[in-house]
């Protein structure tokens, strides 16, 4: 283990990371609040042409229910088209492996998956998909449900930095100009930087190669197709849906260490940056910072369990003698060891990323536990693009809700006061998330089709099932890699269940959320005095890491004290599973 | 009625309350607290399983026993928040016992029962006799004991017309006759309002209140899904979970502590205020209270003492102070006005001038509203024309003046300028033809108001002084009492667009009055304390009414308002951070029979699995009983800044809350062990 170096990469991590935050988040409200940028020139005709053509009247703002109406309108077409896609693989251009359509369950699923940012597999890309199928089907909700879920996140922001008006924005324009100005031009430059670090981008049929060892049964093949381009709006959408069933430990997806760096950062990159944007609209940019540091501090205690559990091993192992190099390395790179692993581990659940660089699946239960409860605290750790920053408000709103009447005042936000309205909308949002995961888990634990997909027994086993639901209503879309959700009997329990799972995290905490900013706009400003409740400095900062780690801890306790916390104390006794 | 008589921990209320804790288990009143419905329904799930399942049964029955304590103290604090509304009731109750009424007929006057007295009867009352109803005086003069309402035994003075004609049903006329005019029919009066307020039977809950509700709702419906979900788990892990400890563990982290203080907190919230010996109309009232940000404050009596003094005699050029002081004091000889003594007073006290005794023949000239001049005509002994002293305002004493055909010397009519713009009132004196020089009356500055307004300028609060002052006075007298702006020259339509334009900003507004004319301006402001010597109008319109009739008690008011929120949120911090403590107590206890290799989880070395699952169980029962005290005094409030204030509370019940059940399970499982329970 060397830890110096390790301590060095994270310092560097950290350090750009926040290096990044302000410039970014300052290009993000000049897009989303219609300001000027330099990329007018290029980018501005062909926004208005797409106005045009798509007959959207950009300057007409709506209110919280035209705005939901168009997100959900386009969502729906969006996952119905994916799933026709799918379904009618076969008959479709780009299929040098002429892969034949996916079954109705398992195209659900991923229609489903990919329209709501989770990008949850339930196959494996490289003999399932055709190149068409991801780069139209897939690659489309790449782009649009990352530009949905930063446009909800601006539509809160600024029904919150509003006041005394009913209207939130225009969906349309929103999703134009974040794909326009932000995520198309990121994933160009990224894509070729990583072209440049040996990721591989063509149309070619896959490679066989002559087995090592001889009389090994058909001649195994090495994947190809255009996955540059492919990678790099996974990571800067914190989609997560692999090319490959490896994802970001295949060594052409994510070639070296460099590109390993590049590609974490993109995960946070999005959403660190929102978080100056939710300070700069609401003119208060310690706001901003506070829940930034709040988010940042979440994740360097995640980093540093998981780390430390990984780096520690397993204590079997040392019994036995067979003590490896530095830790638990199993279902890891070599390429990235340990610290890189977790690390990226840390990031993909906190962010709703899921993309792997490393099997979390045969992490330490304690080092497993980590990117189980990022994802269980409901993605707000930086969290997806978008979807993170609203996730984080809604805690924003049950903290200073829960102790703002601690300074003699009802409780109020921005200079909004939180009413029993808003109390309602966000517990709902709480509630619904909670229901489903632990509603979902349960049933699956219970039943045979539940317990059938499992590829370890006991409370891993269990691990297994709760990691897919909180994945699947978190939208994070990496998964315990146990669990085979799609098996080859074709029993479509989990396909369904778990997009039904992705429906509800998704939608019924964007409803919701879009309901709390067309009441917060509305609202009267109350103007801030020194008996106002403050929500920056190391107090609000402190009260908010407390309030989102009570929420997730006294809703999933029970539930990790069955699964990873009993398994890690099995683990000390000698049990494994 | 004495609000302060009755002590937090009265015996006779106590007995009162357990006996409606026991009441209040009807489902039917449970229902409206989700919480404690569940906890009740709890209760009666792990009873159910004394008989179904198996297992040790006094284990099982100290479990259930104790979730049934849980939902009667829950109770009880509401008892006795009520007990002591109800205390102060019953002593309003009994002062009107069978009062009868001279009601006024065609030809005369009827004795009458006063229950079927109705609005716009007309009543007579003589000395000794009860008024029958609220009203309002149109005929006579009296002195009326109002101490069954104020709890103050000096007698006030009721009339007909202006702003002292209303009068409460209950008090007692001491002296002379009332002719009254009721206002309010049977049931519907003042002091009707007040026991139906104080019994909280007409409570309603506060928008705050209503939203708190909701959070704790969605707690409890959350953990019923975590404890229902972690049943299926448990089969699953093949560690069946039994029933009894579910349902503790869901009782354990339901938000209990909140839930069952909630609204003992409300009631005692406006307890507090009666005790101050206001009424607020409205639990609403006393919750806009705590966000109050502007304070419009009547100047007199607020913020200065009543009445101008003399703080200075400021001589014409040539003439020695001596002189104007004693001329001064001449024209105030006969002045009974506070201001006229003052001269006197200050005359002696700065030249050791005594009164003298007026041997001379003289006549004093009374100040009347069209010379505004007032003093004394002295006949000079030797037969020589008379000697005429005049006080008054610069203008009208210049003019007699130079009737006489004298001028005003420029330096007075500077020194004029000087005190009016100090704030004072100058007071120009004129002997004859000659000015003497000015007197300067000074409005004197309440001590520790200026303290005051800077605490309240902490706690981000504005105020903001209302006065008939010229501009220049007001701020001057503004200036000194520190407080942050004013309206001079007020009228009351002045006022009610100062309150609008207030609230158009987005402040909430409190203000106190008691004439008629205040009655728009009260009514519109978010808190209006109506002083209860004020109009019937006047106390209609506002939603508090100060019995004291002290303007001051907006500050007192205000920081009720604050502690209440306070504890509220104090309480419900406390109660969501206990949670922690319940799971390392009860989590382990569940699962260490399946896995032993879960031992070390058990961090508090509770004795066995059935005594850490009881511990935590009483332990959130008395919690609430410990509880009350905090509930009904509220927290302690201190008037500093939001963020000193948030740090404070989040650490004593944020912190706190973490900290305190670790010790308080672990003492009880000591206990339980030691006694053998389980």
């Amino acid at each position: 283990m060397n830890a110096p170096l390790d301590w060095l990469q994270l310092a560097l991590f950290c350090g750009v990371l926040l290096l990044l935050t302000k410039p970014l988040g300052l290009y993000l409200s000049q897009v989303l609040e219609r300001g000027r940028t330099w990329l007018d020139p290029i980018v501005g005709p062909l926004e208005r042409a797409t106005y045009r053509l798509c007959g959207i009247e950009a300057d007409r703002e709506q209110d919280w229910f035209g705005y939901t109406i168009s997100l959900l309108a386009f969502s729906l077409v969006g996952l119905v088209l994916t799933y026709l896609l799918l379904r009618g693989q076969g008959r479709l251009p780009l299929n040098p492996q002429h892969l034949p359509g996916l079954p109705p369950h398992l195209a659900f699923n991923t229609a489903v998956s990919f329209a709501t940012n989770t990008n949850w597999q339930s196959y494996s890309g490289e003999t399932t998909l055709s190149y068409f199928s991801q780069m139209v089907a897939l690659t489309i909700h790449n782009f649009t449900s990352a530009a949905a879920g930063i446009a909800v996140a601006a539509a809160l922001v600024r029904g919150l930095a509003r006041h005394s008006v009913r209207t939130i924005g225009n969906f349309w324009a929103d999703l134009v100009r974040v794909t326009y100005y932000v995520l198309a031009p990121l994933s160009v430059v990224l894509a070729l930087f990583l072209v440049a670090q040996g990721t591989i981008q063509n149309f070619q049929p896959y490679v066989a190669v002559r087995p090592l060892a001889a009389g090994t049964a058909g001649a195994p093949k090495i994947a190809q197709g255009p996955m540059a381009s492919q990678v790099a709006i996974k990571m800067l959408g914190t989609n997560g849906g692999g090319f490959t069933n490896a994802n970001a430990s295949h060594p052409y997806e994510n070639p070296t260490p460099l590109s390993n760096l590049v590609q974490m950062l993109a995960i946070f990159a999005l959403p660190s940056a929102l978080t100056y944007y939710l300070g700069r609209v609401v003119k208060n940019q310690r706001h901003g910072w506070a829940v930034w540091a709040a988010m940042f501090l979440l994740f360097l205690a995640g980093v540093l369990v998981t780390w430390h559990a990984e780096a520690a091993g397993n204590p079997i192992h040392q019994r036995l003698g067979l003590v490896a190099a530095d830790g638990n390395l199993e279902g890891k790179e070599v390429r990235f060891g340990i610290f890189n692993s977790a690390l990226f581990a840390t990031i993909t659940t906190d962010a709703s990323c899921g993309a792997v660089n490393a099997m979390h699946d045969s992490f330490t239960p304690l080092g497993g536990l980590v990117p189980l409860f990022n994802i269980e605290t409901g993605e707000v750790i930086f969290g997806g693009v978008g979807a993170g920053l609203y996730g984080m408000l809604v805690f924003v709103v049950l903290a200073v809700f829960i102790a703002g009447l601690m300074v003699g005042r009802t409780p109020e936000y921005l200079g909004k006061k939180i009413e029993a309205y808003d109390v309602k909308l966000v517990m709902l949002v709480l509630m619904v998330l909670a229901a489903t995961i632990l509603g979902g888990t349960a049933w699956a634990a219970r039943t045979d089709w539940g317990r059938a997909g499992l590829n370890n027994a006991g409370p891993h086993g269990f691990s297994e099932i709760l990691y897919a639901y909180s994945s699947a209503v978190g939208n994070n879309g990496s998964a315990f890699a146990g669990l085979t959700a799609s098996p080859a009997d074709g029993d479509p329990h989990y396909d369904v269940t778990l997009a039904l799972a992705m429906l509800v995290g998704r939608f019924l905490m964007i409803v919701p959320l879009l309901a709390l900013a067309g009441n917060f706009a509305a609202k009267r400003l109350v103007p801030a005095s020194a008996g106002t409740f403050r929500t920056e400095g190391p107090t609000f900062v402190v009260l908010l890491i407390g309030t989102v780690l009570l929420v997730g801890a006294l809703t999933f306790l029970p539930a990790l004290a069955v699964g990873p916390i009993v398994e890690h104390y099995l683990m000390g006794a000698g049990r494994l599973f | 009625m004495s609000a302060k008589a009755v002590s937090l921990l009265d015996r006779a209320i106590l007995r009162q309350a357990l006996a409606d804790a026991v009441v209040k288990l009807d489902p039917r009143r449970q229902f409206r607290n989700p919480v404690m419905f569940i906890t009740l329904v709890g209760a009666l799930l792990t009873f159910e399983q004394l008989f179904t399942a198996p297992g040790p049964l006094g284990y099982g029955l100290q479990v259930a026993l104790w979730l049934l304590f849980t939902v009667l103290f829950a109770n009880f604090a509401e008892a006795v928040a009520e007990g002591r509304g109800k205390a102060q009731a019953r002593a309003l109750r009994s002062s009107r016992r069978q009062l009868l009424a001279h009601r006024r007929t065609a030809d005369g006057y009827e004795r009458i029962d006063a229950s079927l007295l109705r609005k716009g009867d007309v009543v007579r009352v003589a000395a000794g006799g009860l008024i029958p109803g609220d009203g309002e005086v149109i005929a006579g003069a009296a002195s009326v004991d109002e101490s069954a309402v104020t709890g103050e035994s000096a007698p006030v003075i009721r009339e007909a017309g202006g702003d002292r004609s209303a009068v409460t049903g209950g008090t007692v006329v001491l002296s002379d006759v009332l002719t009254i005019r009721i206002t309010a029919d049977p049931g519907d009066g003042f002091l009707d309002h007040m026991i139906s307020l104080v019994e909280g039977a007409s409570r309603q809950k506060t928008p705050n209140e209503i939203a708190l509700t909701i959070l704790l709702s969605a707690l409890t419906f959350t953990f019923l899904l975590v404890i229902v979900a972690l049943k299926p788990f448990g089969d699953y892990a093949q560690a069946a979970f039994p029933v009894t400890a579910l349902v503790a563990l869901l009782v354990c982290l339901i938000p209990t502590t909140i839930g069952g203080l909630l609204s003992a907190i409300g009631i005692a919230g406006m307890d507090r205020l009666l005790q101050r010996n206001v009424l607020a109309m409205s639990g609403r009232a006393v919750e806009a209270a705590g966000d109050i940000d502007v304070l419009l404050l009547d100047k007199t009596g607020t913020i200065t003492l009543g009445n101008r003094m003399a703080a200075e005699f400021l001589a014409a050029p040539g003439v020695p102070p001596e002189r104007l002081a004693e001329a001064a004091q001449l024209a105030s000889l006969a002045d009974e006005t506070p201001e006229g003594r003052s001269i006197v007073v200050l005359a002696k006290d700065r030249f050791g001038l005594r009164t003298p005794a007026m041997a001379a023949p003289h006549q004093f000239v009374p100040f009347t509203a069209q010379t505004r001049m007032s003093g004394i005509d002295v006949a000079s002994p030797g037969g020589q024309p008379a000697r005429q002293i005049r006080k008054g305002a610069a203008d009208n004493v210049r003019a007699w003046v130079e009737s006489l055909g004298g001028s005003l010397p420029a330096e007075v009519a500077a020194a004029v300028n000087l005190v009016a713009r100090q704030g004072g009132t100058p007071l120009v004196v004129a002997d004859g033809r000659d000015i003497l020089g000015v007197v300067h009356l000074k409005d004197v500055v309440k001590g520790g108001i200026k303290e005051r307004f800077a605490q309240l300028r902490a706690m981000g609060i504005r105020t903001v002084m209302i006065t008939g002052d010229n501009p220049l006075t007001a701020a001057a007298i503004a200036a000194e009492a520190g407080v942050d702006d004013f309206l001079a020259e007020a009228t009351p339509e002045m006022k009610l667009a100062r309150i609008r334009a207030e609230q158009a900003a987005g402040h909430l507004v409190a203000m106190t009055g008691d004439g008629t004319n205040d009655a728009p301006a009260l009514a519109q402001a978010d808190v209006g304390v109506a002083m209860n010597t004020g109009t019937q109008a006047a106390k209609e319109a506002g939603n508090m009414v100060d019995l004291d009739s002290n303007p001051t008690k907006l500050l007192e008011i205000v920081e009720i308002g604050k502690q209440l929120l306070i504890t509220r949120g104090a309480l419900t911090t406390f109660s969501i951070a206990n949670d922690v403590a319940k799971y390392f107590a009860i989590i382990p206890a569940m699962l260490v029979g399946a896995f032993p290799a879960v031992a070390p989880l058990n961090v508090m070395r509770l004795g066995s699995p059935p005594s850490a699952i009881l511990s935590a169980v009483i332990f959130n029962a008395l919690v609430i009983i410990a509880l009350i005290p905090l509930a009904l005094r509220g927290v302690a409030y201190r008037p500093v800044g939001a963020a000193v204030m948030l740090r404070r509370n989040l650490f004593v019940y944020g912190g706190g809350g973490l900290l305190v059940p670790f010790a308080g399970i672990k003492l009880i499982d000591v206990v339980i062990n030691s006694l053998h329970l389980v």
